[in-house]
Parts: structure tokens; sequence; C-alpha cells
């Protein structure tokens, strides 16, 4: 459903900053598959996500998802197809705006916006029961403004929002990065039950190993704006933490540098 | 130091207030949706009445009138969105230049000069300086004024609950979001720049009725009124304000309060010439009053030992 073909990305060309992201990133994910990424700081995973995304434009490749060519589709008109979750809970949703209106917006993905009514009281009866499957009384404060919400209910709300109206793609930014460990593990856990009940296809990128190894299906590592190491099936549920070390050792040639990645909790 | 002489000029505060009122609730949908600061309404607040009186002067009806006003407006509102998004020119850059632009374009509707009168007895205004005392009650200017508000505020609460009015709201608040969520966040602000500066020209239009003449210079400091209406009105009525129709009924109030203000300082025997400092100054002061007091009251909670 998604094929990315030798894509290549140089930020600030020419200059001193010069900084090659991604260099030649070639990927094909089937229908359902729930894939994570790993890799260093620096490696292109965000990046990776944000191209897919239409963030900025590619220098070169292809990305077709769903058998169109979107490389040059700009990002809203991609958002059409795409849920995200981004790793600040503050960025993925509206905060001056009330809780049932974000959903509203996010409900209408995709879908022309007229001069209609932007909540209906049936989506609002909706609403109402998706909210009360996240079991954080968010039910009974749908007038209240997202403001007013911690980051672990922004992200898990944000989470909602992006499979409220079904995405071809899930991107999983580090979603659950700038969390503490109890509501990460929450929003963690959410995001497993809505991709298992909705059957969604997801890129996540997470930096604890042991969450890529029991998560999905498939597992990518990156390195330096490659992937390194792809791993999917019975020898990705077998894989052990020390092995992914010492695989990444083993294809990059160095240490893997990044000290909030080593083990995980 | 009459003070009759106040009460006298009161009246006329209020209507000038009132049509003031109409602008900022133009500028409240830049400022605060869109959270662009849009100075391009120092040149659309003379546009509106450059068109508005030169149509009437030309034999059309004073409805037909604002509505090119409006339409007018609403294209210098297009021409700084298009400088803003597309081009990718600063918010505050491309107002400047659209407003510069439009002083020429202003004395060109105007036919090269930098004034046009238009008299009150021969011509059927809608408001006017005149009807604001011993006409019939539908032709006062202070009771249409408030009418023609109240119908603007109504047309803009449908407008920003619909599914479009929201995507423009989510830009204003959200811009990466509303783009994950689909949302043309390059057109959300053009169409916002033009609603706002399409109402800033129909108060323009009322203004030059009002005054009975088009000015070149009627829309300088148009921003710093604007603002300051929008200030006070959020300093004053902020806590009792939270539904979207009161906010920017409460805008208007400002407006209202701020030419009160002004006619009592007047009063008071202020030089007229120093009136724009004065401005200036009242939308500093009630700038920096949130921020102020909110650091003067964490100063004060702070105790070193935890009782007091």
């Amino acid at each position: 459903m998604l094929i990315i073909s030798n894509v290549e990305k140089t930020f600030n060309k020419g200059t001193i900053n010069e900084k090659k992201a991604l260099n030649g990133v070639s990927l094909e994910l089937k229908d359902g598959d729930f894939v994570t990424v790993i890799g260093g700081n620096g490696a292109g995973k965000s990046t990776m996500l944000n191209m897919i995304a239409g963030v900025y434009p590619i220098d070169k490749g292809k990305i077709i998802l769903n058998g169109e060519n979107i490389s040059q589709w700009p990002e809203h008109k991609r958002a059409k197809f795409l849920g995200r979750v981004f790793q600040d809970p503050m960025m993925g949703t509206a905060a001056n705006m009330e809780i049932q209106e974000n959903m509203a917006l996010a409900y209408r993905r995709g879908l022309k916006r007229g001069l209609k009514w932007a909540i209906t009281k049936e989506e609002k009866a909706r609403y109402r029961e998706s909210l009360k499957e996240l079991g954080l009384g968010l039910e009974d404060r749908m007038t209240s403004k997202v403001g007013l919400l911690s980051g672990g209910q922004r992200q898990a709300l944000t989470l909602l929002m992006a499979s409220l109206r079904k995405p071809d793609l899930l991107l999983l930014d580090e979603h659950t990065a700038a969390l503490d460990p109890k509501t990460a593990a929450k929003v963690l856990e959410l995001t497993e039950k809505i991709i298992a009940e909705q059957n969604l296809t997801a890129l996540m990128i997470t930096h604890n190993m042991k969450d890529a190894i029991r998560l999905g299906n498939r597992l990518i590592m990156m390195h330096e704006g490659r992937i390194i190491y792809d791993v999917s099936g019975e020898e990705k549920k077998n894989l052990e933490v020390h092995q992914l070390l010492e695989k990444f050792e083993q294809v990059s040639g160095e240490e893997f540098a990044n000290d909030r990645m080593m083990l995980g909790n | 130091m009459e003070i009759v002489k106040l009460f006298n000029a009161l009246p006329g505060a209020c209507a000038q207030g009132l049509i003031w009122g109409i602008m900022a609730i133009g500028v409240y949908i830049t400022y605060k949706i869109l959270d662009l600061a849009d100075l391009t309404v120092d040149g659309t607040m003379c546009t509106g009445g450059a068109v508005c009186i030169m149509m009437m002067l030309n034999g059309h009806s004073v409805g037909v009138a604002l509505l090119c006003a409006f339409i007018a407006g609403m294209l210098a509102g297009l021409a700084t969105g298009i400088l803003h998004t597309t081009m990718k020119i600063p918010a505050i850059l491309a107002g400047i230049l659209t407003q510069l632009g439009l002083y020429s374009i202003n004395l060109r509707i105007m036919d090269n000069k930098a004034n046009q009168a238009i008299s009150v007895d021969k011509y059927d205004l809608l408001v006017s300086l005149r009807y604001i005392k011993g006409v019939p009650f539908y032709k006062n200017t202070i009771v249409i004024v408030a009418i023609v508000i109240l119908v603007v505020i109504a047309i803009l609460y449908w407008f920003f609950g619909t599914e479009l009015g929201c995507a423009v709201r989510s830009t204003g608040c959200n811009e990466k979001m509303a783009c994950a969520q689909g949302i043309n966040t390059n057109f959300c602000k053009i169409l916002g720049l033009m609603i706002s500066n399409g109402i800033v020209a129909l108060a323009s239009g009322l203004y030059a009725q009002y005054q009975g003449f088009a000015d070149v210079n009627a829309g300088r400091g148009a921003i710093v009124i604007g603002l300051a209406a929008v200030i006070i009105g959020e300093v004053v009525f902020g806590k009792i304000a939270q539904n979207f129709g009161f906010k920017l009924l409460s805008v208007a109030l400002g407006a209202i309060i701020y030419y009160l203000v002004l006619q009592v300082v007047l009063w008071m025997g202020l030089n007229s010439n120093d009136l724009k400092l004065l401005s200036a100054i009242v939308v500093a002061i009630f700038l920096a009053i949130p921020a102020v007091l909110e650091s003067w009251k964490t100063k004060r909670a702070y105790t070193e030992g935890g009782t007091r």
C-alpha cells in the first residue's frame, strides 16, 4: 500500500550546516503492517515520516500510497490518507478549541469543509462513546478547551482523533516519548488497541527497544539516512535487545550512540 | 470645564465608538482568531470610505455603496493574504506593503483628491453626525450602527461555527494540527484576512458617511484603535464574556469605552494634537496589564518557608 523508493533529502544544501537526512530510503508496506522504527539521533526516522506526510519536499525518489504517486502533493492534501500523532503532545490538538470541536475537525479529515454546522448531534453522541473508551473521563468534559488537559490526555485524544476517520496509514512519531512512564504505557496500550481493532497500517518510531520488539509485526532500524536492518515475522518476535545492539554494530560499524535508546524499561 | 459640554459630546462619542467597534471586530478576527497582526487595516479604513462616498456621489444607493466598500476591503485582504501565504512574506510586512500601496489606490479612488465631501442634505446617508439628536428613532445613527453591529456579530457567530469557520479557527490556533487534519491553512489565512478587511472597510464606509467626507488619512493609526478596543474589551469583560458572540460584543463595547475616555480627556483640556500619543499609551498600558499583573501575583505568592 505504501511504496517509498530511493528517497533522498538534504537539508541546508550548500551551506556549512548541510545535512543529508535521507540517503536513498526504500521501503514497502503491506496492508495491515505495523512497523516499529528505531535508530539513533539523526538517523532520519522523523524525516522519513515527515516526508511521507509531506512536511517538506523531497529531493529525489518516489512515494506511492495506494497506487498514487503523492511525492509532490502538499501536506494538507496527503492528510486525507494519514493519521498523525506527534512527539509533542501540544502539537496534535488545538488548545483554544473544545474537545468536541477538535474531534469534529479530525472527523472531517480529507473531506470538503463547507458552511454546514461544524458538529452534528449524532456526532456528539459518537464522540462521547469513543471518549468513554479512553477511560479518562473526557466524555463529561466535551465542551472543555483542550488546553486544560494534561499532556497524556491530549496525546490520547490526538490518537483517538487520528483514527476517528480510518487512516490508510497511521504515523506515530515517538508519540509517547514526552510522557511520564505510566502515562506512556497507557497511551501505548491504547495505540495497540486502536491499531488492532481497526486493523490499521502503522509506522511507529520509538526509542524503546523492548517496545519496538514487542509491538507490531515488523521492525526496521535506520542509520545515517538509510534503513540498515529490516526484520519481520518469527525472526522479529524472537529478537532480544542485545541482538539488536549487536546487529547495529555489525551493520553500521559503530557503537549504538544513543543513551536514550539503550535498554528501555 | 462645563459638565454640560461633556454630556453633549457623549452621544457623538458613542456613535463613533460603535462605528470603530465594527472595525475592531474586523481586527479581532486577524489578531485573536488568526493570531496575525494585520496592518492592512490602516489602508482599508480609508478605502472603504473612499469607495462608499465616490459610489454615492456617482448616484448609487447607500446599500450598493457599502457592499462595494466591503468587497474592496476583501480585495485588500486578498492582496495581503497572497503576499503572506504564497509569497511567504511575514504577516506584518505583508500588511504594511498592502497598506502603503493602498494609499495611492485610495487617492485614485477619490479622483486624485485627498478629501471628498458628501452632503447630508443632498444624499440619503445611512448614518451621520447630524442624525444623533432630533431625528426619529429609526433614523438615529446610534440605533442603526448598533443594529449593524448585532448583524455582523450574528453572521460571524454563525460562520465561525461552521466547518469552514472551524477550519479557520484551528489554523490560527495550531497551524500544524490544522494541516494534519487536511485543512488548507493558506486558504484559511487568506479567507480570514479577507473577511477581516471587508468588515473594516464596511466600518470605514459608515465612518466616512458619519463625518460627511472620505479622507486619505482616515486610516492612520486605525490598527491601534482597533487593538485598543479588542484589548480593553478583553480586560474589562474577559471574565464574563466566554461565549464567542459575547466576546465580539465586548470588542464593540471596548471601542465605545475608548471613545468615551477620549471624550473625557478632551473635555479635560487635552490638546487634540496629542490624541495619537494618548492612543498609543493607552494601548501599551492595556497590553501590558495582564503580563505585569501576572508576574506581580507570582512574586507576591512566593514564600520562603511555605508558611506566612
